[in-house]
């Protein structure tokens, strides 16, 4: 089964191939690089150690958070005091007659249909004034945008909490500045934007899209510089606006790339946790999203591991979902190959 | 006319991406009476040191800031290197090897990307209990290797499938073995490549909080950069110009990172993303 890509069986063209007699150090470190030589079991050898890595730390954990969600895991399993007993779907049950579990479900669930379409209208916006850009304004524009993304999630949270500050925040100070028509006005004053959950989301949307538009721009642009510049010319020619040119050149031919930069979105703002962590914080309970809910199961005092595994499993199996969706797309578009 | 619009729009775009990083900046060289004023200045007017001061010398926390930073360095880069040693041979086998499974560990680490890290801490906290890796350093680094590997796996393939195989043969005819063909034609060629992929590897574990917040629980001498700014603003309550000085101090290094190979990750990222 073992071929060089081009076919050819030749083992030249492995460059970190099997390891050579000399420089196995052993008779039996050269007994198994011989070994593996006569098998073919040279790309095996070379995935095993990330293999073993994502195994045991990635892996294994996901599947025992899928035993743990049936089990009665607490604090006196954790201490040895009593053992841990299978007890079927009673954490579940547990979860679904939680009225905390439902509320959380409900902002995470409508904190991700806002911030995934907004992130990519925004993104995609971008990417298009990007494309139009001189390079030099391109460039700096794009440098700019990155550097959004590449803020550190918990500095981003700690300068918008500032920001937001109701002493001596600029947002509040700019509100009250505002025209009345605009919604502005002395009322801003003071306004307290983490008290309840409706401030305290609508913050947690501007942050997130603030770090989120920029890489779905770059993407976007990426893409956008595959297409042929004479299709938007011929279509400019025929008459068509920009408006339709989007939709009747650009999208269709970006339509893959939007596919998993949608999918992406998803996976990644409805399992948003730090950001939510620092600007909701630990004891906000009303104002819990799925993974804050999940977490204080698990680590505030006393800790229940086994509704908490049900918890992350469930997280899991939803965005497990999602992801086929993106792993199928990214096959249909030749990442596989 | 057309043109100038569009540059100023562009302009618009990037003033207001910058302005919190701006601020925060900013925020850090005021002094406390310039903080809490009734109409805020975006540009200190009487610039001072005294939050960095407060910071560095660790007085609110007990810990000097050079603690956490070298607690961060080790972690990252020791996680930087292992990801990359292990990257770099998943990605050899891929790019340059068809074999049974190869589908199957693409679709693998595809997955595998998308696993939710505050769903698998819960195990992994349970099973570092039992490993005594809580409140050490070494876990973190392990875990931060792992987790970076789907990605930079996938960056790096892209990288190594673009070397022209037809050098490596001419070395190989030339009678250059396996280590010696590696060493002096794929590493130089990839090296590019190795260091968008690193630096990717190095934000992420840098920026890193979840895993964080659970391994290290009670042991501030060992906080790393990201837990100890959360750690400091839960402490700190209004002092805004300290947690802006340190968020600073936290930023401003993986920023001036991530912008001297900016184009290049960047190119890499979105490949490795949306193209594959």
């Amino acid at each position: 089964m073992v071929k060089t890509v081009s076919g050819r069986p030749g083992r030249a063209t492995a460059p970190a191939g099997p390891p050579r007699p000399r420089s196995a150090a052993s008779p039996s470190g050269r007994r198994v690089a011989a070994f593996i030589r006569r098998h073919r079991l040279t790309p095996y050898a070379l995935l095993l150690p990330s293999v073993l890595a994502i195994g045991v730390l990635v892996v294994w954990p996901a599947i025992e958070i899928a035993a743990f969600s049936f089990q009665n895991y607490g604090l006196p399993q954790v201490m040895g005091v009593q053992p841990t007993q299978w007890v079927g779907f009673s954490n579940y049950s547990l979860i679904l007659h939680d009225s905390e579990f439902w509320l959380s479900l409900r902002l995470s669930l409508i904190f991700a249909a806002i911030v995934v379409p907004l992130t990519l209208i925004v993104g995609t916006l971008v990417g298009l004034l990007l494309n139009r850009l001189g390079r030099k304004m391109s460039v700096f524009v794009s440098s700019a945008a990155m550097l959004a993304w590449a803020t550190p999630a918990v500095s981003a949270s700690v300068i918008f909490v500032w920001l937001t500050d109701p002493d001596g925040g600029i947002v509040d100070w700019g509100l009250t500045k505002l025209p009345h028509w605009l919604g502005g006005g002395a009322h801003w004053a003071g306004y307290s934007w983490t008290n309840s959950a409706l401030p305290a989301y609508t913050l947690l949307t501007v942050l997130v899209l603030w770090q989120g538009f920029p890489f779905i721009a770059v993407s976007v642009l990426a893409g956008l510089k595959t297409v042929p510049a004479e299709l938007h010319e011929s279509a400019r020619v025929d008459g068509a606006g920009s408006w339709r040119i989007f939709w009747k050149v650009t999208y269709p031919l970006l339509k893959p790339i939007f596919l998993v930069l949608l999918l992406l979105s998803i996976i990644w703002d409805f399992g948003v946790f730090t950001q939510a962590y620092i600007i909701i914080g630990p004891g906000n309970t009303n104002e819990y999203n799925l993974g804050l809910y999940a977490y204080e199961k698990a680590f505030t005092q006393p800790p229940t591991y086994g509704i908490a595994s049900a918890l992350a499993f469930v997280l899991t199996i939803v965005l497990l979902i999602i992801t086929v969706g993106y792993v199928r797309s990214s096959v249909r578009q030749g990442a596989i190959k | 006319m057309r043109r100038v619009g569009l540059n100023v729009l562009g302009l618009l775009v990037a003033l207001v991406t910058l302005f919190p990083i701006f601020y925060m900046v900013s925020t850090a060289f005021k002094p406390a009476n310039e903080i809490y004023s009734l109409t805020p200045h975006p540009i200190p007017l009487h610039p001072t040191l005294s939050n960095f001061r407060t910071v560095i010398d660790g007085s609110v926390v007990g810990v000097p800031y050079w603690t956490f930073l070298r607690n961060s360095l080790i972690v990252t880069l020791s996680a930087v290197v292992l990801s990359m040693l292990i990257a770099m041979l998943a990605a050899i086998a891929i790019a340059r090897f068809r074999f049974r499974l190869r589908t199957t560990y693409l679709i693998m680490l595809l997955i595998v990307q998308m696993l939710p890290q505050q769903a698998l801490v819960i195990a992994l906290f349970l099973n570092y209990r039992s490993w005594g890796l809580l409140d050490n350093l070494v876990g973190l680094i392990l875990v931060y290797t792992a987790f970076a590997l789907p990605v930079t796996i996938w960056m790096l393939r892209n990288f190594v499938a673009a070397v022209p195989r037809e050098m490596e043969e001419a070395a190989a005819i030339d009678g250059a073995g396996p280590f010696k063909v590696f060493w002096k034609i794929m590493l130089p060629l990839v090296a590019p490549g190795l260091v968008a992929t690193s630096v990717f590897a190095f934000i992420f574990a840098y920026n890193e909080f979840v895993f964080a917040l659970t391994f290290l629980l009670t042991d501030v001498q060992k906080f790393t950069l990201p837990l100890y700014v959360d750690y400091f603003y839960g402490r700190n309550g209004a002092n805004w110009g300290a947690i802006m000085a340190a968020s600073t101090l936290f930023t401003i290094p993986v920023m001036t990172f991530f912008l001297i190979v900016q184009r290049r990750m960047v190119t890499g990222l979105v490949a490795g993303a949306v193209k594959g």
